[in-house]
């Protein structure tokens, strides 16, 4: 055990999937041309009020019960007052000492232990508008941008208690949050489009002592890659410092994902002075049981729960479950096909192998295979009317044309051949195409009779039938050796 | 006047980016003293078991319906911006660093 232990806390915040801003009717949509989405609500122009969305609201209260939060009966809208460009009103409307909800966790798998990390509170607020620096970054910026279109877009605040160990313990968190917020519908959570960001507070301690150390904040980590890189960089920078007897400044720090360091950041605003005070334009929200009962049947299942149910449900290996839960889609389409097809190992092996390679190829999406459809060609597969390289052509042909893989079987033929006069004349040409490998054989080389079967194959379009080849290649070749050692003796 | 007035006139000014000459100062700072003091009076009474009132008005806030309502057209939003450059608002660098 090292001399100190890294204590993290996440700040993350989540932008709602709404369609409208939390306080006014401009579209939420990402990507619009700038400046388009604002009205006197989220400009902050006088006289303008601003009013609820009953969809963020609503989300922002599954987002909570997801997180085992403690939703409040009432909670209060405060002004966070500062002074920056991306913030018209030079206030924020955000919730201070009455959050939607408190306390709650997040449980996970980290390898084969259960994880748990607590939460502090849950709270709603309003985005900020968004800034463009000219210039290389906002260190050198010579004037910034400013696009107003995401200003007041619901934004969900998620703060964890210090519980996190590590950097990679905080990538891990965060990709489980992440995928419990998509699973639930809340955001997009697309780190590159920023609907999804994290900050995050480091302080290290001497081991075993409950005290925490002086913190610093980092900020701009643009990755859950990048979230783990700049921890680990700031563990051991404030490692050094300590150790060479100096004390930790608190301070905020921006990471910068081209020198892979971070940076302190001054002249920042009388920091933590933000004078919040009730919002008097809103009145205390209230959220009563019988909207926390709807919405709490209505929840998902979550990436935990359907882990355990794969696990159990299929028997299935842990790698796989893990890429069901990942992929969400393709996990719903080897349930789907699962409903109709009980060997699960064979088709979770189709789905995550020759499937998966298949969508790549083609760049096709997977709706455009029914899953009933890969369970015909399995079953085709199973029952031997087609041999395996063509249940792989079949599915790629299925996968194009959309038609059912019965149908391509009996239109292009390509049911497999056992009958043995049409074989014959296969064999009998092969046999005489290639004396070197019937040579071999009758020398006792018994691994040529593979090699004859691969040149019918071959011939035959995959389809002919390995096993009936096989017997048919030892029949041939021991009554063609029987006749030559008769003819010589 | 009491430094500490003066302190926390230097301070809130600041924050609220007011530039205040001298003369201003010490008013605001008499002003202060006095809100403040008018502020503990209050401070002295018995409130426990009062639930503290952040809104006279005693109802829940309303809520309205997640739908899409035009915007204001983007020549009316810039319409008030002290520098414009193309469809955006531009402002002096943010942050220094040292
Ligand atoms: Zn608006």
């Amino acid at each position: 055990m090292g001399r100190y232990e890294t204590v993290i806390g996440l700040e993350i915040h989540v932008e709602l999937q709404t369609a409208s801003k939390l306080f006014c009717g401009c579209s939420a949509r990402f990507g619009s041309e700038p400046n388009t989405n604002c009205c006197p609500v989220c400009l902050g122009l006088p006289g303008s009020l601003p009013v609820f969305n009953r969809r963020a609201i609503e989300l922002a209260v599954t987002a909570a019960l997801a997180l085992n939060s403690e939703v409040q009966d009432k909670s209060r809208f405060d002004r966070k007052n500062y002074f920056y460009p991306d913030l018209p009103k030079a206030y924020q409307v955000s919730q201070y000492d009455q959050p939607l909800a408190k306390g709650g966790f997040l449980e996970f798998r980290d390898e084969n232990k259960s994880r748990l990390v607590n939460l502090e509170r849950v709270h709603l607020e309003e985005e900020a508008g968004k800034l463009i620096h000219a210039g290389e970054s906002i260190l050198d910026a010579e004037y910034s941008l400013v696009d107003y279109n995401r200003a007041g877009i619901p934004l969900l605040e998620i703060v964890t208690k210090p519980d996190l160990r590590s950097g990679s313990e905080a990538r891990l968190f965060l990709e489980n949050l992440r995928l419990l917020l998509l699973y639930a519908g809340i955001s997009d959570c697309k780190m590159e489009e920023g609907s999804l960001r994290c900050d995050a507070n480091i302080s290290l301690r001497l081991t075993g002592s409950q005290e925490l150390g002086t913190k610093a904040e980092v900020k701009n980590m643009n990755s859950f890659k990048a979230v783990e890189a700049a921890l680990n960089y700031e563990a051991v920078r404030q490692e050094k410092i300590l150790n060479a007897g100096g004390k930790v400044d608190q301070e905020t720090c921006h990471w910068n994902e081209e020198t892979k360091e971070t940076i302190p950041l001054r002249g920042k605003e009388g920091s933590s002075d933000y004078r919040y005070f009730p919002e008097p334009d809103l009145l205390p929200l209230v959220i009563d049981k019988s909207l926390i009962n709807k919405l709490t049947a209505l929840l998902p299942e979550s990436p935990l729960q359907r882990y355990q149910r794969l696990q159990e449900q299929y028997g299935l290996a842990e790698s796989e479950v893990q890429l069901f839960i990942e992929n969400r889609e393709l996990g719903d389409y080897f349930e789907s096909a699962a409903k109709k097809y009980s060997n699960y190992h064979n088709l979770a092996n189709w789905v995550q192998g020759d499937l998966l390679f298949q969508l790549r190829e083609c760049g096709c999406r997977l709706d455009q295979l029914l899953p009933d459809h890969l369970v015909e060609i399995l079953d085709l597969l199973d029952s031997g009317e087609i041999n395996r390289p063509v249940a792989k052509e079949l599915l790629a042909e299925s996968l194009r044309a959309g038609s059912s893989p019965r149908d391509l079987v009996a239109k292009k033929n390509l049911g497999r051949i056992a009958d043995r006069d049409q074989l014959l004349p296969l064999v009998n040409q092969v046999i005489a195409e290639n004396p070197e490998a019937v040579e071999n054989f009758m020398l006792g080389k018994d691994k040529a009779i593979a090699f004859l079967v691969g040149k019918v194959m071959a011939l035959s379009g995959g389809r002919a039938d390995p096993g009936e080849l096989n017997q048919l290649f030892r029949e041939l070749l021991k009554k063609k050796n029987g006749c030559e050692a008769n003819g010589t003796s | 006047m009491d430094r500490n007035f003066s302190e926390e006139v230097a301070h809130v000014s600041r924050l609220a980016r007011l530039e205040l000459g001298q003369d201003e100062k010490e008013q605001m700072a008499g002003q202060l003293q006095s809100i403040l003091g008018i502020a503990k009076k209050i401070q002295e009474l018995d409130t426990s078991g009062v639930e503290p009132t952040s809104h006279v008005i005693n109802l829940p806030a309303v809520l309205r319906d997640d739908e899409v309502r035009p915007s204001l057209p983007v020549e009316q939003v810039l319409q008030n911006s002290p520098k414009r450059n193309k469809d955006y608002f531009q402002v002096p660098r943010i942050t220094a660093v040292d």
